[in-house]
This record gives C-alpha cells, structure tokens and sequence, in this order.
C-alpha cells in the first residue's frame, strides 16, 4: 500500500532520516517507536509529503507521490493525519471542522457531511459537542474529534503522531480506545508513539528508529520479548 | 466700582479670554463657515476610504506574494512568483523607506499632470497604505500556528481553501489591531495632502485662518475633529475585538 525506497530527508547539514526503505500493507498497523530525535515523526511526515523528502520514492496505491507532478491534494485525501497538538481550526465549530474537507474536496454536500458527522461524533461519544468550539473541549475530546476529522474523508490509512504526548494522563485511554476500535475494524494505521502497551496490544509490527534509520522490526511479542540489537534493550530497558 | 471692571478688562489675560469667543464664533459660525468644515470632512473620509481599500487589496495581494513565495516546497520553486516576490519586495522597501510627504509631491508633481488634486493624494495614499498593510497582513499570517495549515493540507485542502477557511480568518483577529493603528494613521495622515492644494478639513482650515487673519482658532476646531473622529473608531475597533475573541471562550 504504501512503499518506500531509500528516504532520506537533511534539514540543511543535518541528516534527520537515512535511506528508509519500508513496505507498509493493507490493514498492518505500523507502530514506529524510538528515543526523540531518531527521525520517526519525520518519516511519518514524508508519508503524506508534510516534509519534502531530499530523496528517495514513496508509492501509494501504485502512484509515486514523490514525483513532482504527482497531484498531491488527491493523495493526502486518502490519507489522514492525526496530530500531537490536535491542531483543531479553532475558528470553526466541531461540526465545521469535520465536515469542510469533506465538502470542499467535492465528497459530499453539506447535509450529508453533516449527517456523516453526527455518525462519526456518535461513535465517539461526543455527538452533543458539534456545535461548540475547540476552545470549549478537553485535550482527550479534541483528540478524538480530530481522529473523527480524519475518518470523514474516508482515509485508506491513518498516519498518527505521537497522538497521545500532549494528553493529560488520565485522557490517554479515551483516546487509545478509540484507536484501538479503528484497528479492530481493519483500518491501515502508521503510529508513532511512546505507548508501548499499545504498540505490544494493537500493533502488527514494531518499528524501533535511531539516528534517521530502522535498526529493528518484529511482530510485537517477539520484539519486546527478544529484541536483538543493544540499542533497542538499551531503549526497551528505560522505557519499559 | 467701575473703575476696578475697567482695570480687571483691560488686563491682557482676561481681554484675550474675552475675545476667545467672539474668535471661534467668527471661525466657525460666520458666513457660514461650518459649511467648508464640513465639507473638508466630508473629503477628509473619501480620501481615507479610498486609500484603506486600496491599501488593503494591494496590501493583501502583496502580502499573499510574499508568503506563498517563502512557503513553496524546495524543488518546486515557481519563477514567475519569483518574480512577483522581487517587485513585491522592491515596492515594500521603496514606499516604506520614503516620507509620506515626499511621495505625495512626486505623485502630484513627477508623476500626474492632472487638477483633481484629490484623487493625487488618493493615489499617494493607498499605494502607501499598501505598503504598512501588506506587512501587517504578512506578520499576522506568519503569526498563525503552521500546524493549523499542515492540518489543512493534511485533509487534502488546496493551499489557496487552506488560506481562506484556516489560516486568513485566524490571522484576521491578531491582524485587528495594527490595522485599526493604520486607519487612524491613514485618517490623520490625510491632512498632508494639503500640501498639493486637495481640499480636505486642513485645507478649508488654513484657507478660514488666512481670511480671518486669525489661525488658532480653526486650526483647534479641526484638531478636536479629528480626535472625535478616531477615538470613535478606536471604539469601534475595541467592541469588534471583542466580538471576534468569542470563539476563544470558555
């Protein structure tokens, strides 16, 4: 689904990610951990061209994104994004928020898109908050309205960064649950995160980064059971 | 009795303050004298409204430029926004590095060979306008989370839906401010064009001082004008602010 050769991304002389090569299949949830600086969210922000990759190819569903001509508002449609800081429009109302992509981009008309928001809000618990405004919501109820803004274009994958980080502690779980249920429907996900109890119970395949590079990857229990390289025990050990 | 009136009368201070009325009424009252004042105002605002709409179209032409320019991914640099970026810039530096004064007497002297000496000093004062404005309306956009634009993008918005559902109103409110500043510089600053022979408020006023012989008292009559006048709009700007911060509460 989404397939990457030799990525690599400098910010002036600073080389963030080192030649990634990466294949990401349909209905894999990909959980991308690492200490701070490795280069994970910025490989995650290549995926959907958030960062111009220096050089390297990515593919998505058989079109190379990276191509200068490839038409790169059609892409990022079918794939969401779910931010650290929400970044909700705070100028808008909840409802406003989820359904403008939706329409804009031609999907749906109004009525419908606000029809598909009240389902998509209903399952999120928050149905009675679409007419208020971002600045009006806790952390954990902007999370999941920004994962429900996402889901309304009807994404193929969801990429997540580090979605949980900037969460009051007890508002982390409202905001896994959520993301659990998506992955229990078969939603293809890329996630960056600290939490490893949900890299050990959602994920399908761990991705541990350092220096700009993949130096391990398993299926979960495998990875945190035997993780092989020093650098990942090392890592596990602080972490864990 | 009558002799320490006559005294008190014929001391200096107290006959200035005795003639002060007399003054005003013949500045303003006389021959119908309000009528000019009036009338200079009534210029006075079409000067201002010419110029701030100018300034702003110009002002967020330039400012859209700008920003679109220094926000293109490497690789994928346009050159004809290249270009526009230089002139842009060059207009900016120009007008913002010249007095105000020196650009009214060129236009009106160098540049147009024309008797509305009005629609000079309109001219002169919006493409300056322009200028202030498009740096206000740049830092305002600039001032805007980029997170709030990459989540646009994100959904799949072009950069032009991304600009104007997301980023131009949420810049708009922290842009307020500055832009009321400019209005008000701008309705002061028409009094330059003066200068040229436009016949706004300043102008009706110096020409009642020289009629009269007497130039205090019109020269005060329009100063209180124009403080009436912008503190109203400072008002207004105030209540609007307000207006505005309602999607930040609580």
């Amino acid at each position: 689904m989404i397939d990457v050769k030799n990525l690599s991304k400098s910010f002036g002389d600073n080389l963030v990610l080192d030649g990634i090569s990466e294949h990401i299949r349909p209905g894999e949830k990909v959980v991308v951990i690492g200490p701070s600086g490795s280069g994970k969210s910025t490989f995650l922000r290549c995926l959907n061209l958030l960062e111009t990759p220096t050089s390297g190819t990515i593919t998505f569903d058989g079109t190379e994104i990276t191509d200068p001509k490839a038409d790169i508002n059609a892409i990022r449609r079918q794939m969401g994004m779910v931010f650290q800081h929400f970044n909700l429009f705070p100028n808008m109302t909840i409802r406003k928020n989820i359904t403008l992509a939706p329409v804009r981009a031609g999907l749906m008309s109004q009525a419908e898109a606000d029809g598909a928001a009240a389902a998509l809000l209903a399952r999120v618990g928050l149905e009675e908050k679409a007419d208020a405004y971002p600045a009006q919501l806790s952390g954990g109820q902007k999370q999941r309205i920004a994962i429900v803004r996402a889901l309304a274009m009807r994404p193929k994958v969801l990429l997540f960064d580090e979605p949980t980080s900037a969460l009051d502690p007890e508002m982390v779980g409202e905001v896994l649950e959520v993301m659990k249920e998506l992955a229990r429907e078969g939603m293809t996900m890329v996630v960056v995160t600290h939490e490893m109890g949900f890299a050990r119970e959602v994920g399908t395949r761990v991705l541990f980064m350092d220096g700009g590079r993949i130096l391990e990857q398993d299926e979960p229990h495998a990875f945190f059971a035997h993780p092989r390289e020093q650098r990942t025990i090392d890592f596990l050990s602080k972490v864990l | 009795m009558q002799a320490l009136t006559d005294w008190l009368s014929g001391l200096p201070p107290i006959q200035w303050l005795a003639e002060l009325g007399p003054r005003f009424y013949k500045a303003f009252f006389e021959a119908g004298r309000w009528q000019l004042y009036l009338k200079g105002l009534g210029v006075t605002f079409q000067i201002t409204i010419a110029a701030i709409s100018m300034g702003l179209v110009l002002g967020l032409a330039v400012a859209m430029v700008r920003t679109a320019h220094d926000q293109q991914r490497p690789g994928r640099r346009n050159p004809l926004l290249g270009l526009a970026n230089l002139v842009c810039k060059v207009y900016a530096t120009v007008i913002r590095g010249t007095p105000m004064m020196v650009q009214i007497l060129i236009w009106n002297f160098v540049v147009f060979s024309t008797r509305n000496k009005i629609l000079v000093g309109m001219v002169a004062m919006g493409i300056n306008a322009g200028a202030y404005i498009s740096e206000i309306i740049r830092g305002g956009l600039m001032s805007v989370d980029p997170g709030q634009s990459e989540a646009g993008r994100s959904l799949g918005l072009s950069y032009l839906d991304t600009m104007r559902f997301i980023v131009i109103p949420q810049a708009f409110k922290n842009i307020l401010p500055s832009m009321g500043n400019e209005l008000v510089t701008l309705f002061k600053d028409t009094s330059l064009v003066n200068a040229i022979g436009a016949a706004e408020m300043t102008y009706y006023a110096s020409r009642i001082g020289g009629k009269t012989f007497d130039y205090m008292p019109p020269l005060l009559i329009i100063a209180a004008i124009y403080l009436v006048f912008v503190m109203g709009l400072t008002w207004l700007q105030g209540r609007l602010e307000r207006r505005l911060r309602q999607s930040e509460r609580r």
